[in-house]
């Protein structure tokens, strides 16, 4: 029986007159055999290194395995566990958790034999048999956390677990797109999970929809001027809402067939361009700075900038080419905003999808994603904390393909266009 | 020609010497005013929206080079960019298909004499205030000949509908199927040019022709028969209501594109 928790403090309005706190964070140093694991937990995942020969989980991980000298692999791993150890700090000499103290922190039983040292959810008690996640911290670097119940309804409650997660809830979302089905479906998605407040980025203003009128609809949703491919625009907003901004999500999105030859020629690439690539940078030129400047602003401190992609930024899929190169081009924009990103407390998330449920996939064979799945998925992972994730089959087929051998995948889509 | 030519041939025509430095004076005591009547060009004025699977003008952009600062401490300057279409603008006859093998048919090319004229204003505000759709016919063309007598050859003829004071949604009007703006139909524009000898047509809306002229035929009918018979156009004009019906001579030089379909612009009007 889990112990219910109370409700996380309703963020109050700010005290002008003082401080927003700086973004600190914790201790980030690791081996690169240690930042394994956060590349793991970056994508959702619990993987642990594990022994070819006893087949036992490892930790911390090892260049061998400490039983008989194997060779290590990293796979997926049980995450059951018995919380056998537990601590409250109470002061830490280390500025993040000096601020964040009282901290419960405890040791886990991994099922293999192996402690792991946890964070610990609120519901967790001594004896307890426990679920193990994998989270990254503020520094983007993975820590473990135990759960005793992962379908309490007071899950979200703790207030560990938002520090490590990017949820929505009580937090005010920037959907920079959102005259798509994609957009609404988000506005929908996040109002649901909690959203304060939807600005709802509009381009073109002067061409009406239902999209907008559905948008318009929504009690959470705030419909704004939004145009991506105009810096002048964007520095508009940003100038408004800048500083309420705790979640930007860019989906902007203009899918087009056709590769580099036969395709539909400059003129469209640069306004694929202009929209996806330069609005990318049009938004990080605006709101970056300011996002940065408050992630750790409070309860609803800017927490995640997200940004929706194909799959085949990893790899180009000729069919769509130029698609798949703006999609690239914004992948590696976004590699470059995590990097300036890091001690600020905002997570850089990438949600990877293949072909969407959508007029300009209308010639492209199932399973495709809908916009209510991607919204979903998105919130999801801004939930579980991740990095990347992967909606739908073929997003999740054509990652593991990638992961596999980015070489064999970049053939097999020249080779046949799928 | 040299300048001493120049100087003889006007030496040779004295009328035209007091004709200019009439005007000169003119414009000097604000007796000849001028009228703009160009539309700022903004990143959110609408343009001509077609399906998305067709290629599309690009609307107007701006930006910033350096503005007094690192990247140009004394200076201030943009980098812009725009469709040929975008805004107040200009259509030279290659534009359409109907044009595309004349003479001088490119905004580098076509004949400057042409770009200043004499203009006549027929006013349809009330016609298309009652019906968005309202499609300007020769009978109107009479009415108006009949009231401020025959349209001159060699004349600019605009269609005064009131359209440049909407603004955002209302001014490109889509409905689910497609634009309502009025224009003219394609008996009139015939007549402008085959019995009046126009040098071109301007329209407050977005196109020279209606927003359903898709439907018409021939489909666009202005742009056919304009642009096949060598004629110029002018959209997204502003400020009509302030020109007389007859009278005030038009300004309209496009930018000198190379091999240019047509050109954003600033269109003055010398009035009496």
């Amino acid at each position: 029986m889990t112990t219910s928790l109370p409700p996380l403090p309703e963020p109050v309005r700010k005290d002008p007159q003082k401080k927003t706190p700086s973004a600190l964070i914790p201790p980030s140093a690791r081996s690169r055999l240690g930042m394994r694991l956060s590349a793991e937990a970056a994508r959702g995942r619990f993987r642990l290194p594990h022994c070819n020969a006893c087949n036992q989980p490892v930790w911390p991980p090892r260049e061998a395995c400490p039983a008989c000298l194997s060779s290590l692999q990293w796979r997926d791993a049980d995450a059951t566990g018995t919380l056998i150890a537990e601590t409250t700090l109470e002061t830490s000499p280390e500025l993040y958790f000096r601020e964040r103290t009282p901290w419960r922190v405890g040791t886990v039983d991994l099922a293999g034999g192996v402690p792991v040292m946890a964070h610990l959810h609120a519901q967790c008690r001594i004896g307890d048999t426990v679920t193990l996640r994998l989270f990254l911290d503020k520094a983007d670097r993975a820590v473990f956390m135990a759960f005793s119940d992962l379908d309490s309804p007071d899950l979200r409650e703790d207030i560990q677990l938002r520090e490590l997660t990017n949820d929505p809830r009580h937090r005010r979302v920037l959907i920079t797109d959102a005259r798509t089905p994609a957009g609404v479906a988000l506005a929908k998605a996040m109002t649901k999970a909690g959203a304060k407040r939807i600005f709802a980025g509009i381009g073109d203003a002067w061409k009406r929809d239902a999209a907008i009128e559905a948008l318009e609809g929504m009690e959470t949703v705030s419909t704004v001027p939004l145009d991506l491919t105009d810096t002048r625009s964007v520095e508009e907003l940003c100038g408004e809402i800048g500083g309420k901004v705790d979640i930007l999500v860019h989906n902007a999105e203009q899918v087009r067939p056709g590769g580099v030859m036969a395709g539909r020629g400059i003129a469209d690439a640069k306004q694929l361009h202009e929209k996806l690539v330069f609005g990318f940078m049009r938004l990080a030129e605006s709101f970056g700075p300011v996002m940065r400047s408050r992630g750790a602003d409070g309860v609803n401190a800017a927490t995640a900038w997200v940004n929706l992609l194909s799959v085949y930024a990893h790899a180009n899929w000729p069919a769509y080419g130029q698609h798949s190169a703006a999609h690239a081009a914004t992948l590696s924009l976004a590699q470059c905003l995590r990097g300036e990103m890091q001690g600020s407390g905002v997570r850089v998330m990438n949600a990877f999808a293949g072909p969407l449920e959508q007029d300009w996939h209308d010639q492209v064979l199932p399973p495709k994603v809908t916009a209510d799945r991607l919204a979903r998925e998105i919130v999801g992972a801004l939930q579980g904390g991740q990095q990347d994730v992967y909606i739908g089959d073929v997003a999740r087929d054509v990652a593991e393909r990638f992961e596999d051998d980015a070489k064999l995948l970049e053939m097999e889509l020249a080779g046949d266009g799928q | 020609m040299s300048a001493d030519n120049a100087t003889d041939n006007a030496t040779d025509h004295p009328d035209t010497v007091a004709i200019l430095a009439g005007l000169a004076a003119g414009l000097a005591s604000a007796e000849i005013k001028i009228v703009d009547l160009t539309h700022r060009l903004d990143p959110d004025f609408p343009i001509i929206v077609l399906p998305p699977e067709f290629g599309q003008c690009a609307p107007f952009r701006m930006e910033e080079i350096s503005r007094y600062d690192a990247r140009g401490p004394a200076w201030h300057w943009h980098n812009i960019s725009l469709g040929e279409h975008a805004g107040t603008h200009f259509d030279a006859p290659i534009h359409w298909i109907s044009g595309r093998d004349l003479p001088n048919n490119t905004t580098d090319t076509l004949p400057v004499q042409k770009l200043v004229g004499q203009v006549c204003v027929i006013d349809c505000e009330a016609e298309s205030d009652a019906d968005d759709d309202y499609e300007m016919g020769v009978d109107k063309i009479a009415a108006f000949e009949a009231e401020h007598g025959e349209i001159p050859a060699q004349s600019w003829v605009l269609m005064r509908t009131g359209w440049s004071r909407r603004r955002g949604a209302d001014y490109i009007n889509l409905r689910a199927d497609g634009a309502h703006s009025p224009g003219p139909d394609a008996a009139a524009v015939r007549f402008l040019v085959e019995q009046r000898d126009i040098i071109g047509f301007g329209t407050e809306t977005v196109g020279t022709d209606t927003g359903q002229a898709v439907h018409s035929d021939p489909p666009y009918p202005a742009h056919y028969i304009l642009h096949g018979a060598g004629r110029y156009g002018l959209q997204c004009l502003a400020n009509l209501d302030q020109l007389p019906p007859t009278g005030a001579i038009l300004v309209a030089a496009p930018l000198k594109i190379r091999q240019g379909t047509g050109s954003p612009l600033r269109v003055l009007a010398l009035i009496p």
